[in-house]
């Protein structure tokens, strides 16, 4: 009956979306104007993917094994909330999934555009609509997750065992993909806008907010990804430049460098053919990433089984990759900047800059992810690109990155006063210096870490003290108190302030990153019962080893007693768990945090009775650093995209909650009265 | 439409399809190892006994001994649903080979005799002995993915070839009719899967 409901609603679907794309772009070409038939084909294929994936999720629940999907990663014998993650715990599901997110982003967008009745929304619905499309054809084809099976099984294999060993699964795949997913939309307007060739920045605009949320929900998924490397893979790390952490490294990138340049063009009408490059390759690269990823191009802990799939992948990429560059090509007279540069110490150039950075950054990141394929096609040998590659490429990146971070809200749009630059770069001048002498002085003594911790402190000062400026600037103009004046200087500008609570964030992150990667200590040993190591200011003594069978696994623990200047401080159980169908046990470190570093134990090998283990410790400063900032990221989203109220950030010199024209945004204004309130 | 730049734009998409459409060809999971045409680690363990009660025997199993003969070492664990798979395989093999010469060894991979005396007494048994690794130390020395894996080593003590997975027949049989055929070194310095 699910299996039913299910698959026929895809079916339906798929007609939808076929119709809804010719509607679309008919209408649009023709009469310059949106379909009636693709808006509400738009809403009808939300709800019926609503449907199919609740149907799967019945499915799973039920243990209804007539399912192939249920049959494939089912059982019994996992708990409720593994059953219902595992939606997305293989290929066919996450397919399911991705076709269930975009389709309610579709009939967001058409929702939240139902007052425009415009080219440009025409052919975006139209390009929603063809990406669907494709999503649904996989559906009924090579990732049918609906089929039947008859027999019906008793029991299933259960899902993957890395993927039921922690609560985190179920939370890094639907962040990844409404991120992922996300980025459709910005690429919809922006071919809308290529096709209809109305190209000023009206559709940056209608974008952003969209960008942004998609950027935050990637940036979420992409922090809840490391936590859960951390937590469960059990070597200690977070990030190891595998391929899948690339391919949602890379979108990232260029969305980033997009959410900066955007304003690029809202300000001064530059930048037009560059940031529809942006928004494209965006797309393209998270398309690229799931056919690296999903087809077994590239091996890494992510890839599911490959199959048929892999070919049609190649060929929506091909499609797309055609169809939008052919586009973007061919329209590009259109793209020519109304404003130019007045000053190399502007805004305007520290967004240049930026977007030059992060447009390097994707480069490597995708010249290393990609060698070794090339290295096979052209050599024919098998070369794996390791992190020393990307450190050794992406640091010197990472710390301008982090200079500009902290240089450019000092900045003004157009042109500065060496006087202004001076004042704006004093505190955080003088918390470079403080970072280095501290950090110094606490040992370290790595070159880049030394460097990373002064810019991290020149560039958190830099962000903050905006918020002084602001609450400041309210205070003398309008006699404000001063947590009033900050309340409505955030508030007037969300998306400024917001942007720069997300840099906070960034650098909070970018701390726990640089101290617990270059000041990480471990050690291993053999230990017997009631021996002891010693690692940094702990001792850690093994107690004993036992073993529990649970339903679907087999578990193996070792008690730990943790003793700090001789007192016990803790006590810990680093373990090993045994999938039947897994080739390696499944390890589950034992994690201590807290705020100033991390003791991470794992359990390496035991003696069957006991009598002897071996652990590997490990202490990192400021892991959980890396968490906060993430969470304070996520934050500045919030505040920057939050539905109602604040101020248009192209209200140049005008009072909080004054209204004027669009096209103000870039036509030279008189200079305000109060600076600070207006930039 | 400026339809120059859009052909230059589409001809530069070809080699970059090009390179996918060629990715896909490919396995990724194909570990080459570097062991095939090199001298196989040393190793020396313990053989399992069959029983928990049995008196503990002083039998180990020593590489250098098996000089002159073929040996096939595969690594497995009860907790590894391949090794079901694979089991039969062996299981019907061994015999038939071990006329000809050719010595099997199973070595326990991260497990306990226990467990795996009832896997194998649930298997049907195990025509061949089973060798205990404490430590895992010569499955880090041979460079262990996983299990099952299995190695074929030559007359003249030369990993001949890995496969990782699940043995099959075909592998078997052409693996060793080969070095049996070639008498006395390795053949060829085949690897992979």
């Amino acid at each position: 009956m699910t299996r039913l409901v299910g698959y026929s609603g895809i079916l339906v679907a798929l007609a939808l979306s076929l119709v809804g794309a010719v509607a679309a772009f008919v209408a649009a070409a023709r009469r310059g104007r949106t379909s009636p038939l693709a808006r509400s084909a738009a809403y009808v294929n939300g709800a019926l993917l609503l449907v199919a994936n609740l149907a799967m999720v019945v499915a799973l629940v039920t243990n209804d094994f007539s399912v192939s999907y249920v049959a494939q990663v089912g059982s019994r014998s996992t708990p409720l909330l593994f059953s219902i993650i595992s939606l997305w715990g293989a290929l066919e599901g996450s397919i399911l999934f991705w076709a269930g997110v975009l389709t309610a982003y579709a009939a967001a967008v058409v929702f939240t555009s139902r007052r425009r009745d415009d080219a440009t929304i025409g052919y975006a619905t139209g390009v929603l609509h063809a990406v669907s499309l494709f999503f649904l054809i996989l559906l009924v084809g090579p990732a049918n997750p609906f089929g039947l099976v008859t027999p019906v099984p008793f029991d299933g294999p259960g899902p993957n065992p890395l993927l039921q060993n922690h609560v985190l699964m179920a939370v890094h795949p639907p962040l990844l993909y409404l991120g992922y997913v996300g980025m459709t939309v910005p690429f919809a307007y922006a071919m809308g806008a290529l096709l209809s060739g109305k190209l000023d920045a009206d559709w940056s605009r209608a974008t952003r907010r969209w960008t942004v949320t998609a950027w935050g929900f990637l940036t979420a998924a992409i922090i809840a990804g490391m936590w859960w490397s951390y937590e469960v893979l059990g070597w200690g790390g977070y990030w190891a430049w595998d391929p899948v952490e690339n391919a949602s490294f890379m979108p990232w990138l260029t969305a980033t460098a997009f959410i900066h340049s955007t304003m690029v063009e809202e300000r001064r009408g530059m930048l037009k053919g560059w940031n529809v490059t942006l928004v494209i390759s965006t797309f393209l690269l998270t398309i690229l990433g799931t056919f690296l990823t999903r087809s077994g191009v590239l091996s890494s802990v992510h890839s599911f089984a490959g199959g048929s799939i892999g070919y049609y992948f190649l060929s929506f990429i091909a499609v797309v990759l055609v169809a939008s560059l052919v586009i973007l090509a061919g329209k590009s007279d259109a793209l020519k900047s109304e404003g130019r540069l007045e000053s190399a110490a502007s805004r305007e150039t520290a967004f240049l800059v930026n977007n030059l950075l992060f447009t390097v950054f994707t480069f490597t990141v995708l010249l290393g992810t990609l060698y070794p394929l090339v290295a096979e096609a052209i050599r024919g040998v098998k070369v794996s690109v390791g992190a020393p590659f990307f450190n050794q490429m992406t640091l010197p990146l990472c710390m301008a990155l982090l200079f500009l971070l902290g240089v450019g809200p000092a900045l003004p749009w157009r042109r500065t006063t060496p006087e202004e630059l001076r004042r704006k770069l004093l505190a955080p001048g003088a918390a470079l210096a403080l970072a280095l002498v501290v950090a110094f002085a606490l040992g370290e003594r790595d070159a880049y870490a030394l460097a990373g911790f002064a810019f991290t402190g020149f560039a958190l000062v830099g962000n903050l003290q905006e918020y002084l400026f602001g609450a400041r600037a309210r205070m003398r103009a309008l006699g404000e108190r001063a947590p009033t004046a900050l309340v409505r200087a955030v508030a007037a500008n969300r998306r400024r302030y917001g942007g720069y609570l997300s840099h906070v964030g960034v650098l909070v992150a970018t701390a726990g990153i640089i101290a617990s990667s270059a000041d990480k200590s471990e050690h291993e040993a053999t230990l017997r019962r009631g021996e002891s190591m010693t690692i940094g200011r702990y001792t850690v003594r093994y107690d004993d080893t036992w073993g529990r069978k649970e339903p679907q696994r087999f578990v193996v623990g070792s008690a730990v007693t943790v003793l700090r200047a001789g007192a016990v401080i803790d006590s810990m159980a680093p373990r090993l768990n045994f999938y039947n169908m897994s080739s390696q046990p499944v390890t589950t470190p034992a994690v201590r945090t807290t705020a100033r570093e991390d003791l991470y134990l794992i359990l390496m090998a035991f003696e069957q009775d006991g009598s002897k283990v071996t652990i590997k410790a490990i202490v990192e400063p400021f892991v959980v650093w890396i968490w906060i900032g993430g969470l304070v990221v996520l934050l500045g989203v919030v505040v920057a995209v939050w539905p109602g109220g604040g101020r248009r950030p192209s209200a140049l010199g005008a009072r909080p909650g004054a209204s004027r024209p669009q096209s103000a945004a870039r036509t030279p204004q008189p200079e305000t009265r109060i600076p600070e309130l207006a930039r | 439409m400026n339809w120059k730049r859009a052909t230059i734009a589409l001809l530069a998409t070809t080699p970059i399809l090009a390179l996918f459409a060629f990715g896909l060809t490919r396995d990724p999971r194909e570990i080459p190892s570097p062991l095939p045409g090199r001298d196989a680690p040393a190793f020396a363990m313990a053989v399992m006994p069959p029983a928990a009660d049995a008196p503990a025997t002083s039998d180990t199993v020593r590489l250098a001994e098996q000089r002159g003969k073929i040996v096939v070492m595969n690594f497995y664990a009860s907790w590894c649903l391949a090794c079901r798979d694979e089991h039969p395989v062996l299981q019907a093999l061994a015999p038939e080979y071990r006329d000809k010469g050719v010595e099997f060894y199973g070595v326990m991979y991260k497990d306990s005799p226990d467990a795996l005396r009832r896997w194998i007494a649930e298997m049907g048994g195990q025509p061949y002995p089973t060798l205990v690794d404490p430590g895992a130390r010569t499955a880090i020395d041979y460079g262990l993915y996983g299990v099952p894996e299995t190695f074929f080593i030559g007359r003249d003590g030369r990993v001949a070839r890995k496969h990782v997975g699940p043995v099959t027949r075909d592998v078997i049989r052409a693996t060793l009719d080969s070095l049996l055929a070639a008498g006395g070194g390795t053949p060829e310095a085949g690897g992979g899967a």
